[in-house]
């Protein structure tokens, strides 16, 4: 025999994938064993004695004020925008859809810098004698930030419920004798429920693990009581993250309960549904979008703006915004980069070698991503503070907080991001292109840079936007794990309204939203 | 010394999950021959194409391509390293690529390739197109190029995976001609899979018939089709009427009348007519039955007849010209030898 076997792909993939697994795993684990040092009596007497039902309480109650009020906003709009004849629904989808972009801290600056001490409201009424304004804090501030800035996700999986729903079968109704409203609650709303639910969970799942807004809105929901624990005791901030990844865990179950009983329908005709004629409710739907697309977006751009021209007068100048924006830029390209390219042989893995350790690997890369990210960020904390203090000491390092750490926990909350695309890119490509490379001749190396490469280019870099994008938002992480100093474009915005300098947080501000806006490519369905 | 033979399988076994796709497949193709492996879906032929090209890894058995040994059990060489074409049944073109791309891509780099290519264009009659990218191609000009990629690089022998599955019924004849005589003219030992017995037997120099994993049969076509190994080999390869009978050495009993047997017999056999070998005639002039059914196909028709016995039904291949109806009292006579089973042997089903 002249050749003897070769090495096989697949060994390769996971001796490259299982310590990266290893890696994502880590800093849960960590979590998990140092909370589960402290004893379950002690545990017990710990949650009990530092508040923890309240703590839970507000959490619940925020969560389910702010699905109930974006299932009443993003129902309406979505049906309003896709089954109705309302005038410029092009216009006010994209409008509609556009506060997903602004990261809840962001618009909780807005929020403040209107209502909040020293705002734009009480600077207006000052002159009239008006010395307190009723306070923006608490439940109301936090409720009003995150769900004008997270209902688009009930809007956008309601409107694509809306248009998968077969009209056929609204026609079938009516033609059996239904008047409109009765085929509306009999027929599409049941069908309509599984989507509605989605969203939801999107919503619920975003208060539950937002830490920007309610710490600038001062409500102490999980998020926030475990920043506060941070430096005073770490154990009960471990526990408390114990807590919340058990809430999480729950909605997930809960959703995942909710798909199961779905009844897919059993025929497809395709056709455009009938569009409701508003009449004389046409000012109504108007007015109704008009109030939504006000509060969520005209107002918080409105506010930035305001601040940008009071801050620019009091002499803060632009040059200040572009140390920070470097910072950001710098952090979000490598933790993009490398991303992307860790991304490769878990995609791999999991397409070309399907398998029950592949999907085991596989998972992994979404623990990460499912966790809230003051939670991720406190893994690393753990990980950092005892770990690799050793390291530290060897590598005479003053502390753990190192551009390393921050790119390594970026990679193990958003490297999901980067394999979805990556993932379906590669699903796309036939594998027998692959073997065609092969039996010409050509060595796998060379097969994957010119066949399987290029064709799933489009996913990979989607894949890497998506994180970069993503990175430039993201905070917990950013303000616990950044090198002292390091501060970006989003520890900038917290700080600045956290401290009420409306002023230095406006054109960061504007700058991030800007850049996000680039996201909705992503999000925005091409046709209409 | 004898040349070795292009293609040597020995004891090849391969399972997936416990499902055995290829259980002992052994056989040889001779240099320049053109093989086609024949079975119904799902009976491992693909599979055995795979092990040669290295695609997959036998759990047991050998592969040996011109002598030299391919793989033997667990190690083996590299598809990359084999010298094998192969034409996927999806084509597998490069859709990021032209054509000439696609057709340079097994090729070294230098003065000859682009030489080759052209060369190879001509060869499947598709010159002037070298610029296009697959997607503007039509199905047989794609099908054309993905020949031309695997035969650029002059692979020791080239495999077909159902290459023309894809293809219009209109237009598959035409470029099966044209395959047969690019591969005749490259010269080329190739290996055809395929589940359709006159493509089978059209183009090949011999085949090998497939059912569950193993080979049953080889040989040439005109020797598998008149001399099938076993009820299930004949009735794959044509249309048969299976008749119970009664042989005595050289001749079998049935309601047909006594038949000559193909191979000397004795006991309860079943016989296997092809509806080519019965003719229809006026009443008298052979054993009597009524028309059932009549099908007209333009360049023959089938008709059905019913024996007076009421139990048995003939279906004869007849020259289109005779207008049978149904109804009519008919006369039916055997031309020619007849396969005859052990009574019993399993039916396909």
């Amino acid at each position: 025999m002249t050749q003897t076997s070769w090495v096989d792909t697949r060994t390769v993939l996971l001796l490259v994938s299982l310590p990266l697994t290893g890696l994502l795993l880590l800093p849960t684990a960590y979590l998990v064993a140092r909370a589960g040092g402290v004893g379950l009596a002690e545990a017990v007497d710990y949650l009990a004695r530092s508040g923890t039902l309240r703590i839970m309480g507000r959490s619940v109650l925020l969560v389910a004020a702010t699905v109930g009020a974006s299932v009443l906003i993003g129902v309406p709009a979505a049906w309003l925008t896709t089954r109705t004849d309302l005038r410029g629904r092009r216009w006010w989808t994209i409008l509609l859809t556009v506060p997903l972009v602004i990261p809840s801290y962001v618009g909780a600056f807005a929020l403040v810098g209107a209502l909040g001490p020293r705002g734009m409201l009480q600077g207006a009424l000052e002159p009239l004698g008006v010395e307190r304004l009723p306070s923006i804090y608490g439940f109301w501030g936090a409720w009003l930030a995150v769900t004008l800035f997270s209902y688009p996700y009930v809007f956008l999986s309601a409107r694509a419920g809306l248009r998968q729903i077969d009209p056929a079968l609204e026609e079938a109704s009516a033609t059996l004798g239904r008047s409109g409203l009765a085929t509306f609650r009999h027929v599409t709303l049941p069908q309509l429920a599984p989507s509605i639910v989605a969203g939801a969970l999107l919503v619920a799942l975003y208060t539950l693990s937002d830490f920007g807004a309610v710490s600038i809105m001062q409500y102490n929901v999980f998020t926030r009581a475990i920043y506060l624990r941070l430096s005073l005791n770490l154990d009960l901030a471990a526990l408390l993250s114990l807590v919340l990844v058990a809430f999480t865990v729950a909605l997930l179950v809960i959703s995942a309960r909710a798909e199961r009983r779905t009844h897919p329908a059993t025929g497809r005709t395709h056709g455009a549904p009938r569009r409701v004629a508003l009449g004389r409710w046409a000012w109504a739907a108007w007015a109704f979008c008009a109030a939504v697309v006000a509060l969520a977006l005209v107002a918080p751009l409105g506010v930035m703006a305001y601040w940008l021209v009071n801050g620019v007068q009091q002499g803060e100048t632009l040059r200040d915004v572009f140390a920070p924006l470097q910072r950001s830029l710098r952090a979000a390209a490598v933790a993009a980069g490398a991303s992307g390219l860790l991304a490769l042989p878990f995609v791999f893995l999991q397409v070309r070698y399907p398998g029950a350790l592949s999907h085991l690997v596989a998972r992994a890369a979404y623990v990460g991503y499912a966790l809230p990210g003051v939670v991720v960020a406190l893994s690393f904390v753990f990980l950092g503070a005892n770990t690799l203090s050793v390291l530290n000491d060897l590598l005479g390092l003053s502390s753990y907080r190192t551009f390393a750490l921050l790119i390594a926990a970026y990679v193990v909350r958003f490297l999901a991001q980067a394999i979805g695309p990556a993932r379906a890119a590669l699903l796309q490509v036939n594998p027998h292109l692959e073997e065609s490379g092969l039996l010409l001749g050509r060595g796998r190396v060379h097969v994957f840079a010119t066949v399987t490469l290029p064709l799933m280019r489009s996913g990979v870099v989607a894949g890497v936007a998506l994180v970069f994008l993503t990175v430039m938002k993201e905070l917990p992480v950013t303000l616990l794990l950044a090198p002292s100093g390091y501060d970006t474009l989003a520890t900038r915005i917290w700080s600045a309204s956290s401290e009420a300098f409306y002023a230095r947080a406006a054109a960061p501000a504007l700058v991030l939203v800007a850049l996000s806006a680039l996201s909705l490519v992503y999000v925005l369905e091409p046709d209409d | 010394m004898t040349e070795s033979p292009a293609v040597e399988c020995c004891d090849l076994r391969k399972s997936f999950g416990g499902v055995r796709a290829v259980n002992a497949v052994s056989f040889a193709l001779a240099r320049g021959q053109f093989m086609a492996l024949l079975g119904p879906s799902g009976c491992g032929k693909t599979t055995v194409l795979r092990l040669i090209a290295g695609l997959e890894r036998p759990d047991a058995g050998q592969v040996r391509i011109n002598g030299e040994v391919m793989s033997d059990g667990a190690a083996i060489v590299p598809p990359n390293r084999r010298r094998v074409g192969m034409v996927f049944q999806s084509y597998a073109l490069f859709p990021h690529m032209t054509v000439a791309q696609n057709v340079g891509y097994g090729l070294p780099g230098g003065d000859g390739r682009a030489r080759r290519v052209a060369e190879m264009l001509a060869l499947v009659g598709l010159r002037g197109l070298d610029e296009r990218h697959p997607a503007e191609l039509s199905g047989g000009q794609q099908q054309r190029v993905a020949l031309a990629r695997a035969l650029a690089p002059q692979p020791d022998i080239l495999l077909l995976d159902e290459p023309f599955s894809n293809l219009d019924v209109a237009l598959r004849s035409q470029v099966r001609e044209d395959v047969q005589r690019i591969l005749k003219q490259a010269g080329v030992s190739a290996i055809l899979v395929t589940h359709d017995q006159d493509e089978a037997m059209s183009m090949a120099d011999c085949m090998g018939v497939m059912f569950d994993g193993a080979i049953v049969q080889t040989g040439a076509p005109r020797a598998l089709y008149d001399d099938p190994a076993t009820r299930r080999v004949a009735e794959f390869l044509g249309e048969a009427n299976a008749l119970p009978g009664e042989a005595r050495g050289d001749v079998a009993a049935t309601a047909l009348g006594d038949l000559a047997l193909r191979r000397p017999a004795r006991g309860a056999v079943d016989v296997l007519i092809r509806a080519e070998q019965i003719a229809l005639a006026g009443p008298g002039q052979g054993v009597p039955a009524a028309v059932t059914r009549v099908m007209y196909y333009g360049t023959h028709q089938h008709v059905w007849a019913a024996l007076d016995d009421g139990a048995t039904v003939i279906k004869a291949r007849c020259a289109p010209d005779a207008p049978w109806r149904a109804g009519e009292r008919v006369a039916l006579r055997v031309s020619g030898p007849v396969a005859a089973f052990p009574a019993g042997e399993s039916a396909p089903p």
